[in-house]
């Protein structure tokens, strides 16, 4: 779900051409659409340390079955309906979506995406967005289907201004579909097999070309499964980017035997950190891939990466009082103070392009002259910890997440979000202590630096015996400007003459 | 002759407004069929709708008290395989 001033921007957030969504990668769109993108924290990699977006769960109900999601429970990509997560009616959720846009100006988007199929429960769904579009026309409206439904209702999607909808498309063919999906219920009865995927196959594609033609952006997102779909993705990303798809974010598979899925039972593995890295950048072309992607829970509030569910419960929401023609006024202050941030952010990027400043690496920047030391130095990746502004400003005990970033001769480029909460809250299957330490360190494969604002002595040697530095010395610095400072640094160092020596990306 | 939704059931909802005779309706702890006013969707569909779309193995019973989708029906996972995989997990 992604900027003003796009265009110009010199180089924008990433200076290679393969990143979230980069001046490069949106200047391909037309200025309405950039428009619409630019301040949607799940559609701009810049965009997202800046935006919070919020779900709410207001659609139960599934119209298919797909083999890495188990409705008994709330895990991974899914909330058991009406039990964890806190169903709500459509009043409910529209006075959710009310205290919380009071409450976090920065919240610009809500999202409707289960734990269900929104458009299986179509009523819900288009009442809550009714309502909200009347109350609170500041905030953009976006929801998440698998397609089955979607030509049905795109009319209605188009009239309520809903710019945004997610389609899950996994594949195009529906042999490989009939791996993928058990069963759909359609026209009265279930079906199964070959001639299921069919079908949802067709109506996800009309879905597709009729939000196009209707002028509404449309992401989709494919889940990456080894063996399965892992080939077949680069032709949905060929089909879906000429139909018209602004977006394609291919997420891993995450299976687990504990989660009781068909794949976690089955034991079909997820795919490794560079295995998806490598299928992202495959895709990508001049296509933008969406590599911050955090696969939230449906009923998620926050930045990206953070959920703030808990201070919105509907008892709490009750005792509010919400004036929001003030909170709407309050929103566009902060919304203009955010703006100024990022344009301040943007313009001394340029002048460091521009070689004005002394930020690092810029001076490697394709635009300046490269010192001839740099230009054989290898890639390196580096994990950060941040809890949002687009700095590094979290302690590394509190990092849920990091985001990884590749330093090159060639600049610095965003590489995507990897989690260190293995996808749980707690529970008995769910680990702490060594499992926690086993998350983390498979999150930070392949990096050689991590970068936090603080971080405890023993977490600092157990990183460094695993052949990754720890940094603290880059707090609240702009990430990328760290990362490239770190990078010079290393080339100084004369430590990029060697091979890598951290562990090797795992398999 | 009519069905009955057992404790397993999720709430997903999405048996409730699928059936022609209105004898679903929400309860708690579970969502329940009302005896007198199911049908079977006899007349109306040739498939119980109901357990036509219940993704939850044998949340839905019929009128002999047999799960209507037995174990392994939905979700293609082989029991045996579902059993010998928990037990595995129980056990560490
Ligand atoms: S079998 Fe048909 S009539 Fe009976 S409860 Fe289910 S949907 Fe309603
Ligand atoms: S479809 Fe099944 S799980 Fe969902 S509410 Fe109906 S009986 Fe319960």
């Amino acid at each position: 779900m992604q900027e003003k001033d796009i265009a110009n921007t010199a180089g924008g957030g990433c200076s290679q051409g393969s990143c979230g969504s980069n001046a490069e990668q949106m200047s391909h769109l037309p200025d309405a659409v950039r428009e619409k993108v630019f301040n949607h924290p799940c559609y701009s990699e810049e965009a997202h340390h800046h935006y919070a977006r919020m779900h709410v769960a207001v659609a139960p109900a599934c119209n298919i079955q797909c083999h890495y999601c188990n409705r008994k429970y709330d895990c991974a990509n899914e909330s058991r309906p009406g039990v964890v997560s806190e169903l709500l009616t459509p009043e409910q959720a529209e006075k959710k979506v009310l205290a919380v846009a009071a409450n976090i100006p920065q919240m610009t988007v809500l999202g409707v995406a289960g734990p269900g199929d929104p458009l299986a429960n179509p009523e819900r769904t288009l009442a809550t967005f009714r309502g909200l579009a009347e109350k609170a026309p500041d905030i953009k409206l976006c929801l998440s289907t698998n397609g089955l439904a979607l030509p049905d209702h795109v009319d209605e999607i188009a009239a309520l201004n809903v710019d945004h909808v997610t389609i899950t498309i996994n594949c195009v063919d529906p042999e490989v579909g009939a791996k993928i999906y058990p069963w759909i219920f359609w026209n009265n009865r279930r079906v199964r097999g070959v001639k299921a995927a069919q079908i949802l196959i067709e109506r996800q594609q009309k879905g597709l070309e009729m939000l196009v033609e209707r002028g509404v952006l449309v992401k989709v997102n494919s889940v990456m499964i080894p063996g399965v779909n892992d080939e077949h993705l680069k032709e949905v990303s060929r089909i879906v980017k000429a139909k018209g798809a602004f977006l394609h974010n291919v997420m891993p598979l995450i299976a687990e035997p504990e989660h009781g899925t068909f794949y976690g039972v089955m034991g079909q593995r997820s795919p490794s950190q560079a295995e998806l890295q490598a299928l992202q950048d495959e895709c990508a072309g001049d296509m933008n891939m969406m590599r911050h992607c955090r696969q939230c829970r449906a009923d998620a509030v926050g930045l990206l990466g953070e959920d703030r569910g808990d201070e919105f419960t509907l008892d709490k929401i009750d005792q509010m009082e919400i004036d929001y023609a003030a909170a709407m006024a309050k929103r566009k202050a902060v919304h203009q103070a955010i703006e100024a941030d990022r344009d301040a952010q943007r313009a001394a990027k340029a002048r460091a392009a521009a070689g004005e400043t002394l930020v690092p690496i810029t001076a490697l920047k394709r635009s300046a002259p490269k010192p001839a030391v740099a230009e054989q130095t290898r890639p390196v990746l580096m994990a950060v910890a941040t809890a949002g502004q687009g700095v590094v400003n979290q302690h590394f005990g509190h990092a849920k997440e990091f985001l990884v970033y590749e330093a090159s001769p060639a600049g610095v480029r965003f590489i995507g979000v990897r989690k260190a909460d293995n996808y749980c809250e707690g529970g008995d299957t769910c680990g702490d202590g060594e499992t926690k330490w086993d998350d983390i360190l498979k999150a930070l494969a392949g990096c050689e630096v991590m970068l936090c604002s603080r971080i405890g002595i023993g977490p600092w040697e157990t990183l460094e015996q695993h052949g990754i530095r720890p940094d603290n010395e880059h707090a609240m610095e702009p990430i990328e400007d760290a990362v490239a400072a770190v990078y010079r640094e290393m080339q100084q160092r004369g430590k990029l003459d060697d091979p890598a020596h951290s562990m090797p990306v795992s398999a | 002759m009519a069905l009955e939704i057992i404790e397993t059931c999720v709430n997903c909802w999405a048996c409730e407004p699928l059936c022609p005779s209105s004898a679903i309706y929400e309860a708690r702890p579970h969502f329940r069929i009302d005896a007198a006013k199911c049908t079977e969707c006899d007349g109306d569909y040739a498939e119980a709708q109901c357990a036509g779309i219940c993704p939850i193995e044998g949340a839905i019973l019929d009128a002999k008290g047999l799960a209507v989708n037995p174990p392994g029906s939905l979700t293609g996972i082989p029991p045996e395989r579902m059993q010998a995989v928990m037990a595995e997990i129980r056990a560490r």
